[in-house]
């Protein structure tokens, strides 16, 4: 089996959020970046997928050099190759197109992604990628079995799962449940800078979406704070009575 | 500014988020409304539903298929009905199903997208949309720069519609040829979980964080969300220990909800934490440590033990609601 997995170098979760002085991007200065967290679970899923039916893991990132980082790791936790897709992240729909382009070539049996990269939490890159290449695709999926030429996925919905059937090729998005993503070992950190990363230059069409701004969300809290000191009863009256007359929610 | 809504249909019901992009539709000031379905349930019942919205226009597909949805072809639909109707925006409502069909429906109509938007503005023909990113601790303001553009609205922030309208909607139901490759993902099963109240979906939550010191104490959490008649949701810490189901966790790795009241009981306010409930209207804080940074985005807090906070609070609750 044929697997791609897309990843992408995103700044690390605990990041302190700076708005850079152009006022449309974060502030780069003393960010670090990583393998997008969901990414991992896609990486693992893939991982564990060859293990069972053999093939190949292929990791293919859409960026500067920065991203063979994020392409790196993936190669530690056990993809066999990796593909920097060189080129400016003009918007969400470029990169899209891109990764399009290049996996349209590779005759791959599954795509994996994560199911967000957490820079701008967009979702958008699975079912995008789905349309360009004209594939079924289950998104946010926290169960993945393989029935011959079918996947069976679970997705998260509104209270409960849904359960997808695909035809294969297809597209999986993948969700933290989805497994328990490995520690790359020491070896293996070594030997993944033994393997090859092909890089391929391209250019991003013209973008859909432009930022305007960026701004950091404006403080409206109350913060209205209550010490209970003893009576605990009368704490509990005086926040329902607040609840009830002043913020009138319930 | 011809405007179109998707309409998710959940048994038989469109599903409230959708009514909700209404007010979304209106704040960009849609001069003409229509609204699609892609569904096997029968026109007439949803037109009903419609009318009740005061949509002018449903546009629906006949096709059995959609017995089982297939965000493939939904997204199909959709993109037809928006040619048909001349559409200039499309919304969609960032249900799950709605995050899944936005994207597609955007490829599809080669239109610009902004997902997850929580605040419009309009000047003249330019509309700029925000959403939240980096796990709320930014927001970035779009611009699309296509001719067409497409939306998805964040649940629970815009309120549906309450007036009942007369009008009847003109229902069109959409000739399409429809191959099977193009339901080549389909929903064999929803498997819901009985009779709970999702957060995603709930318009009061109470968390409990691993400050409650183990599952056996969920009790306190149960009662207090059955008086306020809310969702029960956990922390990841909470979760990670087992303690609840990961369905019910909000954040970062869990799930993105802005109800009216989020009530966080003995959570510190993780960063990861306030990404996914940052945007609720009234955010309460119970915890025993003055300093847990759930204080600093809170509107109101008690400083104080939970387990003696608890049962009060829900009896003070229980008597506010009976008057
Ligand atoms: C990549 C990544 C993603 C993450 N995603 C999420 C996510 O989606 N959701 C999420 O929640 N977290 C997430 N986290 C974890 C997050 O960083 C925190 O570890 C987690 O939220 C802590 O949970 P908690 O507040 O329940 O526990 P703690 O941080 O341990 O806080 C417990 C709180 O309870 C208070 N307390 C203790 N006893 C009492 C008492 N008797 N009465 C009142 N208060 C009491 C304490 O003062 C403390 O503030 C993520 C982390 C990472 C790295
Ligand atoms: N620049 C990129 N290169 C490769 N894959 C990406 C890139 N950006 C996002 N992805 C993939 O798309 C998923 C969803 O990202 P997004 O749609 O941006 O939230 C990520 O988890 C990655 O798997």
């Amino acid at each position: 089996m044929k697997i791609i997995v897309c990843v992408s170098h995103v700044p690390d979760t605990t990041t302190k959020v700076n708005v850079a002085a152009d006022g449309k991007n974060i502030d780069p200065a003393g960010v670090k970046f990583i393998l997008n967290p969901y990414d991992e679970f896609a990486v693992e899923e893939a991982l564990r997928l060859k293990e069972k039916y053999s093939g190949e893991v292929i990791a293919v990132s859409v960026g500067s050099d920065a991203s063979k980082e994020a392409i790196r790791q993936a190669l530690a936790m056990g993809a066999d190759k990796g593909i920097l897709i060189k080129a400016d992240k003009s918007d969400t729909f470029a990169v899209a197109e891109l990764l399009a382009n290049t996996l349209k070539t590779q005759g791959a049996d599954l795509i994996l992604l994560g199911k967000q990269s957490i820079d701008f939490d967009g979702m958008e890159i699975a079912p995008m990628l789905a349309e360009l290449l004209d594939m079924p695709a289950a998104t946010v999926v926290v169960s993945l079995q393989i029935e011959g030429s079918t996947a069976i996925a679970e997705k998260e919905v509104e209270g409960g799962k849904e359960k997808i059937a695909l035809s294969m090729p297809c597209i999986i998005s993948a969700q933290k449940g989805l497994n328990d993503p490995r520690y790359p070992s020491l070896p293996n950190i070594m030997k993944a800078k033994q393997k090859p990363i092909e890089e391929i230059a391209a250019t991003a069409s013209a973008p859909r979406t432009s930022v305007i701004k960026m701004d950091k969300p404006e403080k409206k809290r109350i913060g209205k704070i209550l010490q209970v000191d003893g009576n605990a009863n009368a704490v509990a009256q005086q926040l329902a009575q607040l609840l009830h007359e002043e913020a009138k929610v319930i | 500014m011809n405007i179109l809504i998707y309409f998710e249909e959940r048994n038989g019901s469109i599903r409230k988020p959708s009514f909700e992009a209404i007010e979304a539709a209106t704040k960009l000031g849609a001069s003409s409304i229509a609204a699609v379905v892609a569904s096997a349930s029968s026109a007439s019942v949803l037109n009903e539903q419609a009318k009740r919205a005061g949509i002018a226009k449903i546009f629906t597909v006949d096709d059995a298929r959609f017995g089982e949805y297939s965000s493939k072809a939904a997204a199909k639909v959709i993109a037809e009905a928006a040619k048909a109707f001349n559409a200039d925006v499309v919304i969609i409502a960032a249900t799950s199903r709605g995050k899944d069909l936005a994207p597609r429906v955007a490829v599809r109509l080669a239109a610009g997208y902004v997902p997850d938007v929580t605040n419009f503005s309009v000047n003249g023909s330019t509309i700029h949309a925000t959403h939240p990113v980096y796990a709320g601790k930014a927001n970035v303001t779009m611009e699309v720069t296509t001719a067409v553009k497409v939306f998805s609205t964040r649940p629970n922030l815009w309120k549906a519609p309450k007036e009942l309208s007369t009008n009847e909607a003109s229902v069109e139901a959409l000739s399409l040829n429809l191959d099977e490759s193009d339901f080549s993902d389909r929903t064999k099963e929803l498997m819901l979980s009985q009779g709970k109240l999702d957060v995603a979906e709930a318009d009061i939550i109470v968390t409990g964080g691993r400050g409650l010191k183990g599952p056996e104490n969920w009790g306190l959490i149960e009662n207090l969300a059955t008086s306020l008649g809310a969702a029960t949701g956990a922390s990841r810490a909470v979760v990670d220990a087992g303690w609840r189901p990961h369905s019910e966790q909000v954040g970062q790795t869990g799930k993105t909800v802005s109800p009216t009241l989020y009530v966080a009981i003995a959570v510190s306010g993780a960063i990861q934490h306030l990404a996914g409930m940052s945007s609720s209207k009234t955010i309460v804080a119970i915890n025993k440590d003055a300093n847990a940074p759930i204080f600093a985005v809170c509107d109101y807090g008690i400083v104080g033990d939970a387990f003696e906070v608890l049962p009060q609070l829900t009896e003070a609750i229980n008597n506010v609601r009976r008057h």
